[in-house]
C-alpha cells in the first residue's frame, strides 16, 4: 500500500502527480533544488495540443489529458484563492497551415489519420484558412483546423496545480537537492537523502524534466533523457491578431524528429495580455541556455512567412529553456527497472504542459492499485525502443 | 564612431547592432566581431514608487534635468526635488537655470548620518577638491537663490487629480520610516525623484559577465570582466560619476588594445581611479536607501506602470503561490513584464516581493536583469539582421 509519495521536481508534470496522489489521500512531499516551475514548465508557450500528435499512445494520452484539462480548469478557479492569478486557460484551437502543395497533401494525409483516430480535424483551403485567420499570408494554401487544441499560462498553470495539490495537504520544500539514495537491507529505495536532511517514502518519483536522467542516476537508476532547447520571441502588446495556436505542418515533423541539428518550426499565438509568442526552435545543444542571435533569426523569418504584419511587430523579449527529449518520442510513465521504489514521469519533450493531468492521473491510480484511464504499458521505462542515445 | 548605434544582443556571434533612429524605418544591421569588447553602458536615475508617482508631473531626476539642462524646458512652474544623493542638487540648479522656482529640496538621507558617512576618513577628501568644490558650488547656488534645503525628509505622497497638485513632505527616522503625524503640504506642479543609479547590466550579462551581490558588473584592476576579452568601464562597475568613469575607460581601453594594465602612462588614471572610488563608496555610504521606505506606500500604490501592477497585486501572488521565484511571481502579476522589461520597476519588485516572502529570499537564478534582447527590435530586424561581422 503506498501512503507516501516524494516527488522531485517542482514543474508541472511533479505539481500534477503531487495533485492527483494528495486528493486520494497520500501523502506527498515535492522537492526541487530551484525554487518551483523554475525549469521546462517555464520555457515553453503552453501548448496543450492534440494535432501535432500522430495516432498511437501519446495521442490517446493527449486526448485523455485535454479532457482533464477542462475539468482541472474549472477546478482550480473554483477551489484557489480568488486573488489567484488566472492561469489563462483557452480553448481556442488550432490551425495548422502548409506552405506548399507537397506539404499540404502531408499534412492532409497526417489529419485523415488523426481524424480515424477520433481527433477533430476540419479542412481547410486557402481562403477558409485565411477567414480562420485573417493575417495569414499568401504563402499559406492550405490549413487543418484542430478545435480541440488549447493553451494555458504554463507558469501559472503549474502554480496553480501545485498549489491546489498543498491544499490537499502535499508539502513543497524548494531549493531542496536530492543527493542520494536511502534504500533498505532488501536493496529497496525506501527515501532519498537531501541537503536539507533525509525523507522517506515508499515510492519515490523522479519528474526532474531535462535533468531527470541526473537524477535518476543519483538514486541507482539509468534513463535515457537528454535536453532539447527551445527559444520564443515575445512582441509588446499589440491586440488579439492572431485567434488560434497557428502553426506550419513542419512543427510536426520536427516534434517528431530525431535530427540534432537546429530546426525551427512557426509557433504563433497571441496571450491573454495581448503579446505575441513567437517560436520555435529545437537544438541539441546540452544544457547552453545562451540565447542565439541565428536561432532568433531563423524564427523571424519563418514567422514573418506565414504572418507578414509580424516583421513590423516589437519583440522585447526572448526566452527558452530545456525540453525532456526521449528517444523514441514518447514520456516515461512508470516503475524503474532494477531500482524497485523508484518511478519516472519524465521525457514528454514539449508537451508536457498538455500531458501533465494524464500523467498525474495515471501515476496516481497505477499506484493505488486503481484501473488507469488508459493503458499506462506503452510508457514503460524498460521498453526497449527507449535503449537510444538521448 | 557610429552613433545611433543600439545594441540589441551580444552572443557568440559578435556584438549584434541596429544602426538609426529607435523607433525609424530602414534601420541598418551590423554585426561586430572584435578582439575585445569594452562595455560602458551606464546607469539611469532610479526612482522609489510614491502614492501618485504615476500623476503626470513627475518626472525622475535625471529625466526632469535633461529636459530643463538639455532642452531648456521648464518642468513646473513649482517643483520640489526629493531622495537621496548629491544628483539632487545639481538637479535643481538646471531647474533654477530653466526658470522653474524650486520649492525645496529634500535628502532622505538623516543630517547627522549624512555629516558622519561624509567626513569618515577627512583627509580622503582633501583629494577631492574638484568634486568638493562643485558640490560647493550647487549648495551656494541654491542658498543665493534662497532654495529651501532639508535633509531626513522625503516626499511620501504626491497629490492632485489629472496632474500634480500638491505633495506631502514628511521626516523620516533613521530607517527611512516617515514619522508619525510630522508632515506637511506643499503645492508644486512638479516633481523630481532621484533615488541614485542602476546599473545597466543586460549587455554584460549576455555576454556572460559575473555580478557583484550589488548587480555591478566586477571588474579587476585592469577592467577585465570574469569573461575573456570582455572589458568595462563606468557606472556598470560602480557608481562615480564622470570623473572616475574617464579613468575607467582609459584604463579598459589601453588594456583592451593590449596595453598592459601597469604600464606607466596609466599611472594617473590609476592613482585617480583609487581615490575617486574611495569617494564613490563614501557616497554610497552616505546616500544608501532605508530600508523602511516602503512605509510611504499603499496597497493601489503603482509599482510597475508599464503593466499597472500595484503593491496589493505583489503580495497578493507571494501569499497565494508560495513562489520562491522572481521570474514566476513577475508572471503571475504581471510586473516588470512590459515594455520597459523591468528596467525601471525591477529592482523595486525585487524588494517588495523578497519583503513579502516569509523567510525573505528567493530561489534560483533568476535575474530581473536579464534581457537576451537588450533593446527593442522588430521582428523583420530580427530577420533580415546581418549574420556575419562587417568589421572590426
Amino acid at each position: 500500500m503506498t501512503r507516501d509519495v516524494l516527488v522531485i521536481g517542482a514543474g508541472i508534470v511533479g505539481a500534477a502527480i503531487a495533485r492527483s496522489l494528495a486528493r486520494r489521500g497520500v501523502t506527498v512531499v515535492v522537492v526541487d533544488r530551484g525554487p518551483a516551475v523554475g525549469g521546462t514548465s517555464g520555457a515553453g508557450e503552453g501548448n496543450l495540443l492534440v494535432s501535432d500528435k500522430g495516432p498511437g499512445p501519446e495521442l490517446e494520452l493527449a486526448k485523455y489529458s485535454l479532457g482533464l484539462w477542462r475539468t482541472w480548469a474549472a477546478e482550480l478557479r473554483t477551489e484557489l484563492d480568488a486573488r489567484f492569478a488566472s492561469i489563462e486557460y483557452v480553448a481556442k484551437g488550432g490551425v495548422v497551415v502548409a506552405t506548399s502543395a507537397g506539404g499540404a497533401d502531408a499534412l492532409r494525409g497526417f489529419a485523415a489519420r488523426q481524424q480515424r483516430a477520433g481527433v477533430e480535424a476540419h479542412f481547410l483551403d486557402a481562403s477558409e484558412a485565411r477567414a480562420l485567420e485573417p493575417e495569414l499570408g499568401p504563402a499559406v494554401v492550405a490549413g487543418v483546423h484542430y478545435p480541440q487544441d488549447a493553451q494555458v499560462q504554463p507558469v501559472i498553470a503549474a502554480e496553480a496545480i501545485l498549489a491546489s495539490a498543498r491544499r490537499s495537504g502535499a508539502r513543497v520544500l524548494p531549493g531542496t537537492t536530492v543527493t542520494g539514495p536511502e534504500v533498505d537491507r532488501s536493496g529497496r529505495l525506501v527515501g532519498v537523502r537531501t541537503t536539507k536532511g533525509t525523507l522517506r517514502a515508499d515510492v519515490v518519483i523522479v519528474a526532474a524534466g531535462p535533468w531527470s536522467g541526473e537524477v535518476a542516476r543519483t538514486l541507482g537508476g539509468t534513463l535515457r533523457i537528454g535536453p532539447r532547447k527551445g527559444l520564443l520571441l515575445v512582441t509588446a502588446r499589440m491586440g488579439p491578431r492572431v485567434r488560434h495556436k497557428v502553426y506550419d505542418a513542419d512543427y510536426v515533423g520536427a516534434v517528431q524528429s530525431d535530427d540534432r541539428a537546429l530546426q525551427t518550426s512557426t509557433v504563433i499565438e497571441s496571450t491573454e495580455s495581448g503579446t505575441i509568442l513567437i517560436g520555435s526552435s529545437r537544438q541539441d545543444v546540452g544544457f547552453d541556455g545562451r540565447v542565439e542571435v541565428s536561432v532568433l533569426r531563423a524564427i523571424a523569418s519563418r514567422a514573418i512567412g506565414l504572418m507578414p504584419f509580424l516583421a513590423d511587430a516589437t519583440v522585447i523579449r526572448a526566452y527558452g529553456g530545456f525540453r525532456p527529449f526521449s528517444p523514441d518520442h514518447l514520456p516515461v510513465i512508470g516503475p524503474a527497472p532494477g531500482v524497485p521504489g523508484l518511478w519516472y514521469a519524465t521525457g514528454h519533450e514539449g508537451a508536457g504542459i498538455g500531458l501533465a493531468p494524464a500523467t498525474g492521473e495515471l501515476v496516481a491510480a497505477s499506484l493505488l492499485g486503481e484501473t488507469t484511464a488508459l493503458e499506462i504499458d506503452p510508457f514503460r521505462a524498460d521498453r526497449a525502443t527507449l535503449s537510444g542515445a538521448a | 564612431m557610429v552613433t545611433s548605434a543600439h545594441v540589441w544582443s551580444i552572443d557568440s556571434d559578435g556584438v549584434h547592432v541596429m544602426v538609426g533612429e529607435a523607433d525609424g524605418e530602414g534601420r541598418e544591421s551590423r554585426c561586430y566581431r572584435a578582439a575585445a569588447v569594452v562595455l560602458a553602458t551606464g546607469a539611469h536615475d532610479r526612482v522609489l514608487p510614491v502614492p501618485g508617482w504615476d500623476l503626470p508631473g513627475v518626472y525622475s531626476a535625471g529625466g526632469g534635468q535633461a529636459l530643463a539642462k538639455g532642452e531648456g524646458v521648464a518642468i513646473g512652474r513649482r517643483v520640489v526635488v526629493a531622495g537621496t544623493g548629491p544628483f539632487l542638487l545639481p538637479v535643481a540648479s538646471s531647474l533654477l537655470d530653466a526658470g522653474c522656482a524650486v520649492a525645496g529640496v529634500f535628502e532622505a538621507g538623516r543630517a547627522g548620518h549624512l555629516m558622519r558617512r561624509w567626513t569618515v576618513r577627512p583627509w580622503e577628501l582633501l583629494g577631492q577638491p574638484a568634486k568638493v568644490l562643485e558640490l560647493g558650488r550647487y549648495g551656494s547656488t541654491l542658498a543665493r537663490r534662497r532654495v529651501r534645503y532639508a535633509t531626513g525628509c522625503a516626499v511620501t505622497a504626491i497629490h492632485g487629480g489629472q496632474r500634480v497638485e500638491a505633495v506631502t513632505v514628511s521626516r523620516l527616522d533613521a530607517s527611512w520610516a516617515p514619522r508619525p503625524g510630522v508632515g506637511e503640504t506643499l503645492d508644486v506642479d512638479a516633481v523630481c525623484l532621484g533615488f541614485g543609479f542602476s546599473p545597466r547590466v543586460e549587455l554584460a550579462l549576455a555576454a556572460g559577465c559575473r555580478l557583484d551581490d550589488r548587480h555591478f558588473v566586477m571588474v579587476d584592476a585592469q577592467q577585465r570582466t570574469s569573461v575573456p576579452s570582455v572589458f568595462a568601464a563606468g557606472e556598470i562597475t560602480g557608481i562615480g560619476g564622470v570623473d572616475l568613469a574617464l579613468c575607467e575607460g582609459t584604463i579598459a581601453g589601453h588594456v583592451a588594445a593590449g596595453g598592459r594594465g601597469d604600464d606607466s602612462v596609466l599611472r594617473v588614471e590609476r592613482r585617480r581611479r583609487k581615490v575617486l572610488r574611495a569617494f564613490a563608496s563614501r557616497l554610497q555610504g552616505a546616500h544608501a536607501i532605508g530600508p523602511k521606505w516602503t512605509d510611504w506606500l499603499n496597497d493601489d500604490t503603482v509599482v510597475c506602470r508599464c503593466e499597472e501592477v500595484d503593491v496589493a497585486r505583489l503580495r497578493s501572488v507571494v501569499e497565494t503561490s508560495e513562489s520562491l521565484s522572481l521570474r514566476s511571481l513577475m508572471l503571475q502579476s504581471r510586473a516588470g513584464l512590459g515594455s520597459c522589461q523591468a528596467r525601471i520597476c525591477g529592482r523595486t519588485v525585487e524588494e517588495l516581493l523578497l519583503r513579502t516572502i516569509p523567510s525573505h529570499r528567493l530561489v534560483g537564478e533568476g535575474s530581473i536583469d536579464r534581457r537576451p534582447i537588450a533593446s527593442p527590435v522588430r521582428l523583420g530586424e530580427i530577420a533580415q539582421s546581418r549574420a556575419f561581422e562587417v568589421e572590426g
